[in-house]
């Protein structure tokens, strides 16, 4: 074994162009591959993290997103006095009306024009959502024209970053603070007082109620009985199940795109293995009659070019994963299609996907590899050395 | 002459390596001709509209309406010729999946506005005449088997509740940028509804379509209208039909790029792989060279053969791969005819493929010939493999 991985070695560094390119092809493919995995990733992330378990959201029956929801301010209240709402240390209810609509804002780099979510909240928004943290500056007066901006949001539009104004509605609202909210897609919405909000958009109604749930267990009977009450058109659903949902047509599309692209692009590779592979052998025949003359089985040269062709395989794409790493530091910024707001998540690397590209990279090596090992390894002896 | 004779026959010396790789480059174009058209087709949009219609809306943002009273005001504006006006209706069809765009619009002004939709005169009246009416393009009729005459339910997303439509009319697109998977009804059904399920959210308006008199007049046929509802409760913002739709595309710009690099990664890739087989064949055949030096051939000849042969091989890779991007998309088209509703494979597409397959062919056949060039008679012709 050790005689064979060195001989398969040496033969790689031997034909160092042939080597490199193949591995180099190797590794974009393994890039492709494991970029559009940590994007996938970072994506589910960013959703996962941004509801939490027993937060519960109601918004109008049949509105896909809070933007297009309504929820009246009786309604509001009737779910207000439901027991299964949870209690606070301060001995108030966990519960928040908001008002979610949609801005233009131009971004900072490009003066470029995208939806932004705004958010009216209330006193208990931001107990409810645990993951927000404030890091520069204060919370808004409550009744005031002052707003919270999201990190992202903050970094990339115009007007947005603390000490700055943003105008919209006929007013002048000031940045007095910047909450961070981890990779949420709460760091990427505008925060303000509801009232304020609602009188300035002029929308009479809420877009949605949240509240923590007392008992987390307790959701299935809250969502029935909510439901079908007659003074109520709602629907319940917990906070991680609704942004989830938001954002599925985006993960879909992800998922389509990473696996065309995957397939093909492998294909390519496999071919480039293949090609690498068939001339090894090819250059090699008198070697491998020798080989064989002196005793070697049949396995040991099949084995022998396969390690090769898994060796080079294994290089690029090690090298791929570690280019695909570096993508950590970027974030993507982009509307999603079903809320039509800005959405921003990065780069994801998780230890499974390390896996998943390693093996991924392995597989491409041993299909492109195993071919040529096979006729390598069933050429005859006396063939073999005349041909030398 | 007698050189192209060799080319050849030197690019398919190794039958099996010289397959493989022109399948290699089929394959990379085929998928970049592909990943183009995406691109091509996010933009769809943007080549179907036109110049000479405007699109005012509400500046706050896309979700925000503003009140039909602004219709007359905007009839008068200098330089405006037709308006029509409309909601994006959001309504789902069963499931969520089975997404397509569906409006609410003025029925008569919106068909004058759009003559790439067409439509037949007796599917026009009945649909005009029919209150509950609504008109499908051909794509979405095809895809649900809907008929004309046929009721179609939405559930209501931004307007609550069911509605119901009766199918009058199909539309075909007149150009092959027109979508042709779009779903729309009367405006004055929905709001007649909304008076009575939700009185303040009656008589509101998502967008104001203009057709201007003249495309050059709508510079200042939009900046008037806006000037004209500044400071009021629902200030508008004007612009082309083009810019309003490219504002879409720059919101989703990051995906684009995406795409537009692993487009050129694809290339890179096949590059290698090329390049790999160029240097593979003139390793094994440096004392060949050496054979020709002696005989007298310079290295100039010598680089002409080894490009020669490596456009060969690109070149036929190329035709392969133009060849089959046209049935690979039409089956990709029908597919996902819900993501993109048009899917064309252009000619800038083409020329793109040709270009890419000309770069590889160079770029693979430069180390080689370096090497190739650089071979010592003497030691080369000694040279054992």
């Amino acid at each position: 074994m050790g005689i064979f991985f060195l001989y398969s070695f040496r033969n790689l560094m031997k034909r160092r162009l042939t080597t490199t390119l193949t591995a180099v092809g190797m590794s974009l493919v393994v890039f492709v591959f494991a970029s559009i995995l940590m994007l996938s990733e970072g994506l589910r992330q960013t959703l996962v993290d941004t509801g939490s378990y027993d937060n519960a959201v109601i918004i109008r029956k049949g509105a896909v997103s809070e933007v297009q929801s309504g929820v009246e301010r009786h309604q509001a209240s009737i779910i207000g006095t439901r027991p299964e709402i949870a209690t606070g240390t301060d001995g108030k209810q966990l519960f928040a009306r908001e008002l979610v609509v949609l801005i233009n804002l131009p971004k900072r780099d490009s003066d470029k024009p995208s939806n932004v979510v705004i958010r009216g909240i209330e006193e208990q928004s931001l107990a409810l959502r645990q993951q927000v943290k404030i890091i520069e500056g204060r919370m808004p007066k409550p009744g005031s024209t002052e707003i919270l901006a999201g990190i992202s949001i903050a970094q990339r539009f115009k007007g947005a970053g603390i000490g700055e104004t943003l105008d919209f509605a006929l007013r002048s609202w000031k940045v007095v603070g910047i909450f961070d909210a981890g990779k949420t897609g709460f760091s990427s919405e505008i925060w303000a007082d509801v009232d304020q909000l609602m009188s300035a958009f002029r929308r009479p109604v809420f877009s949605s109620v949240i509240f923590k749930l007392r008992d987390s267990s307790e959701f299935e009977n809250l969502k029935s009985s909510i439901e079908s009450d007659p003074r109520l058109t709602v629907e319940a659903k917990r906070e991680v199940k609704y942004y989830a949902e938001q954002s599925e047509t985006m993960a879909k599309f992800l998922r389509i795109l990473g696996m065309s692209l995957t397939v093909i692009f492998s294909l390519g590779a496999i071919i480039g293995a293949m090609i690498t592979m068939y001339a090894a052998v090819a250059n090699r025949i008198g070697e491998i009659g020798t080989l064989r003359s002196l005793g070697f089985q049949r396995k040991d040269i099949l084995l022998a070019f396969l390690m090769e062709s898994l060796l080079i395989s294994f290089i690029g794409g090690c090298a791929g994963l570690i280019i695909a790493s570096f993508l950590q530091f970027f974030t993507v910024s982009t509307m999603n299609f079903q809320t039509f707001s800005e959405l921003a998540f990065s780069f994801n690397m998780t230890f499974e996907i390390v896996y998943l590209s390693v093996f991924f990279s392995l597989l491409m090596g041993f299909l492109g590899g195993v071919l040529p090992a096979f006729r390598a390894s069933r050429m005859k002896i006396v063939d073999a050395l005349r041909a030398g | 002459m007698l050189n192209v004779r060799l080319i050849f026959k030197n690019a398919f010396r190794s039958k099996l390596r010289s397959t493989l790789t022109v399948a290699g480059i089929a394959l990379a174009i085929i998928a970049f001709g592909f990943l183009r058209t995406v691109v091509d087709a996010w933009y769809a949009g943007v080549e179907a509209s036109s110049a000479s219609r405007l699109v005012t809306r509400n500046s706050i943002s896309l979700i925000f309406p503003l009140p039909i009273s602004y219709k007359e005001k905007i009839r008068q504006v200098e330089g405006v010729d037709k308006v029509s006006y409309g909601n994006w209706f959001g309504g789902i069809y069963i499931e969520e999946k089975n997404f397509f765009a569906n409006f609410a619009v003025e029925p008569k002004s919106y068909l004058e506005l759009y003559p790439e939709y067409i439509l037949s005169e007796e599917h026009k009246m009945a649909f005009l005449k029919d209150r509950k009416g609504a008109v499908a393009g051909q794509n979405l009729v095809e895809r649900f088997a809907w008929k004309v005459g046929d009721t179609i339910t939405l559930k209501g997303t931004i307007y609550p509740g069911n509605w119901e439509f009766v199918l009058r009319g199909v539309y075909k697109g007149r150009d092959k940028s027109t979508d042709e998977s779009q779903f729309f009804f009367h405006w004055d059904y929905l709001n007649e509804i909304m008076k009575k399920i939700a009185s303040v959210r009656a008589d509101q308006v998502g967008f104001y379509l203009i057709g201007v008199k003249d495309p050059t007049l709508a510079v200042s046929v939009s900046e008037k209208i806006d000037r004209m509802f500044k400071n009021s409760l629902a200030e508008t913002l004007t612009e082309t039909e083009r810019s309003f739709q490219l504002s879409f595309i720059h919101m989703t710009e990051a995906i684009l790029i995406v795409i537009q690099v692993v487009s050129l990664i694809v290339i890179i890739i096949i590059l290698a792989v090329t390049a790999n087989t160029m240097a593979m064949s003139v390793r094994e055949r440096l004392s060949e060279f050496a054979v020709l030096k002696t005989i007298g051939f310079g290295g100039g000849h010598i680089t002409m053969m080894i490009f020669g042969e490596s456009l060969i091989i690109a070149v036929i890779g190329c035709v392969i791969g133009i060849v089959c991007t046209f049935p690979a998309a039409d089956i990709f088209a029908s597919e996902m005819s819900n993501y993109f509703p048009v899917f064309v494979v252009t000619k800038e597409t083409i020329y793109l493929d040709i270009a890419a397959s000309l770069f590889i062919g160079v770029i693979s056949a430069v180390f080689p010939s370096l090497r190739a060039v650089r071979v010592q008679i003497a030691e080369n012709l000694m040279r054992v493999r």
